[in-house]
């Protein structure tokens, strides 16, 4: 089966030239963001694990410039581009992951765990698929109240095998919650090329075992996910319930932390390293015809605010010992 | 004042704490449409409507990622697992998502969250839905955990854990739904983290929960007529345990008998005995005595599953055994 495209976005739900610029200077933060937690994972200045994103940009930012004010996301371990696109502060997401008081969690979370309920990003998820029920919840609440919020919900393809998974999209859809479910299909779960763990060819299929409408995207089209995740809250907003949508991506790097990732095979990186996110939309841009220095200046910021907040995470105190024991209780 | 059972306190407890805060919904399999599978949510779906209580499908992990995302809102849930065991099928949900949010977060969220869930052995449904299921979550702090044993705690203690700002789970022991005692007509809410003295006595303190605690009552009274004046301590609260109500009768007695039931390995009984023994060890007159059930799964045949339960005569037996040491 084909992946399904979106047909039903128009003209004007695009997003201005403006717009655009601003989400390509936050794919390029999340970029250098992960380049620099690469390097200093190999300073041993992070400690555990990390799981960067490098490649699935589009993804947190096509998503995440779909929502308004007043609206949550959740995501996963892969989470630092999802919380980054709400809206994070680098400086704060810088030390959280260097494990520094002024880190975003106070440095009781780390890479795994991040999370900026300030700016809707309510929390990244270290077991596969737990908080889907949660993000559910969240949608609950937000129909409850009746404030027309939406809840947002990233996973990996590896989630789809999980019971959690199921139990929460039959859940939203039994109670018509306004919830989306956004699937990175990244072609490995963990080690694992999907065709190994998983019988169907798109997870979207799996909406219909739902009722709920389940869509294909390209997950490197920052335009086209903005396009369909908009379509999905527009949905959820007015009352119609979840959808499910795949987002086909890419991890450029391994799983986590030096995982060199030798079980791809040969040339699979180089043809999606072709369909970069970062340089599709600048691309784009130029096609638009927007000013080849504006294009420039959205790169330069981008890496300017990265090297400024590393500057300041780095100078951050380590948090109190004290700090142990707070924040287990109310 | 008006006599009660234990199910009804319950019931009332969440009815006068849904009509208390709008923010109270409860969620759970069968619990509004019919009533519950015990009949402890009767009629409060056709009081409330049914936006406030909530039939939900058989989802464990979906009923407890719910009612901590809905609390993430604001809203105050109530979740039901129809039987305490079924805190295996959603273990993750409790222990790594509900204990931890506030913690991980650095302070970020409260997740104010209550679990009903129905424990304990005695009734013949076998090792899969007879557990006392609260000593799974000891080794999770973030929660805190009751387990009232009477009709006036079961009432206070439920209101209390609706109106906590921390994730609560509330254990209701099948064995005592029957259970009847007194309530006042407007009850208050009762403090989490405190023992109740059941019964003052000098000789020996005794320490049980639940179906336990009636049991060590009961024992405490043939233990009268031999002159052994037991104080039995009721802890309610096994997470945090309030072990200084405990050491201060200890101080006075100078032996310490607890009753549970449950294994012994990883039990809340295990801990209360070690951190006495910490604490009060130059009070203690005699060993700490322990009574719990074998370390077995609780079996279903009733010679054997009454076997498997301390009894009354056991209790006597050993606070004979303490008090003679």
């Amino acid at each position: 089966m084909s992946p399904k495209t979106v047909s039903h976005a128009t003209e004007q739900d695009a997003p201005s030239d403006e717009r655009l610029l601003t989400m390509l200077q936050r794919m390029i933060e999340i970029r250098g963001f992960e380049d620099e937690i690469q390097r200093l994972f190999t300073q041993n200045l992070v400690r555990g694990s990390t799981h960067l994103c490098n490649g699935q940009e589009a993804c947190a930012v096509g998503a995440c410039f779909a929502l308004r004010e007043g609206d949550s996301m959740l995501c996963t371990y892969r989470g630092h581009g999802a919380v980054l696109a709400m809206g994070a502060p680098l400086e704060g997401t810088f030390a959280e992951i260097l494990g520094r008081a002024t880190g975003l969690c106070r440095g009781k979370g780390g890479s795994m765990h991040l999370t900026d309920v300030g700016v809707g990003a309510y929390g990244s998820f270290a077991i596969v698929g737990a908080h889907l029920p949660i993000a559910t919840g969240l949608a609950f609440a937000a129909k409850h109240e009746g404030s027309g919020a939406v809840s947002l919900c990233f996973f990996g393809d590896g989630s789809t095998n999980i019971g959690a998974f199921h139990e929460s999209l039959n859940l939203a859809a039994i109670w018509k919650l306004p919830i989306v479910f956004v699937c990175e299909n990244n072609l490995y779960g963990e080690y694992s090329p999907l065709p190994s763990t998983t019988p169907v060819h798109q997870l979207a299929e799996r909406a219909a075992s739902y009722a709920m409408p389940g869509v294909t995207v390209d997950g490197n089209d920052v335009v086209a996910v903005h396009a369909t995740v908009s379509e999905a809250v527009a949905r959820a907003r007015a009352g119609e319930g979840p959808t499910l949508i795949e987002a086909m991506t890419y991890r450029h790097r391994g799983h986590s932390r030096t995982d060199p990732a030798r079980y791809r095979p040969e040339g699979e990186l180089e043809e999606w390293l072709q369909r970069d996110p970062i340089p599709r939309l600048e691309a784009l841009l130029a096609e638009r015809g927007v000013a080849p220095e504006s294009i420039a200046r959205a790169r330069g910021d981008a890496e300017q605010a990265v090297a400024d907040a590393l500057a300041a995470a780095l100078a951050a105190p380590a948090p109190e010992l004290a700090l142990i024991q707070e924040d287990v209780y109310a | 004042m008006s006599e009660v059972t234990y199910k009804e306190a319950v019931r009332l407890a969440l009815r006068d704490a849904l009509a208390a805060d709008e923010r109270v919904l409860m969620l759970g399999e069968d619990i509004a449409a019919a009533g519950g599978a015990f009949k402890t949510t009767e009629g409060l779906m056709e009081q409330f409507g049914g936006e406030r209580v909530l039939d939900t499908p058989i989802s464990e992990q979906a009923i407890i990622g719910a009612a901590i995302g809905a609390s993430l809102r604001g809203l105050r849930p109530v979740a039901e697992l129809m039987f305490a065991d079924f805190a295996g099928v959603c273990f993750d949900q409790i222990a790594n998502q509900l204990a931890k949010y506030r913690y991980m977060t650095g302070g970020q969220v409260s997740v104010p969250v209550t679990i009903r869930l129905c424990n304990g052995a005695g009734a013949g449904f076998a090792s899969q839905h007879s557990q006392t299921v609260e000593n799974w979550f000891l080794n999770c702090p973030g929660l805190k955990i009751v387990v009232p044993g009477s009709v006036a705690d079961a009432y206070g203690l439920l209101r209390a854990a609706v109106e906590d700002d921390d994730p609560v789970l509330y254990f209701e022991h099948k064995g005592m739904y029957n259970l009847k005692g007194d309530l006042p007509d407007a009850p208050d809410a009762l403090p989490i983290g405190k023992a109740a003295i059941v019964r003052e006595g000098e000789h020996v303190t005794v320490v049980a929960t639940q179906l336990m605690r009636h049991r060590a009552a009961a024992a405490a009274e043939t233990l009268a007529r031999e002159g052994i004046e037991v104080e039995l301590i009721d802890p309610r609260t096994v997470l945090p345990l309030d072990v200084e109500t405990v050491g201060a009768s200890v101080e006075r007695t100078n032996r310490l008998v607890v009753v549970q039931e449950s294994p012994l390995s990883g039990s809340w009984g295990a801990t209360l005995v070690a951190a006495l023994v910490r604490d009060r060890f130059e009070s203690l007159d005699a060993p700490p005595v322990l009574l719990s059930g074998a370390d077995t799964p609780v079996p279903y045949a009733g010679p054997l599953e009454d076997a498997w339960l301390i009894d009354e005569e056991r209790i006597v037996a050993a606070v004979r055994g303490a008090c003679d040491a």
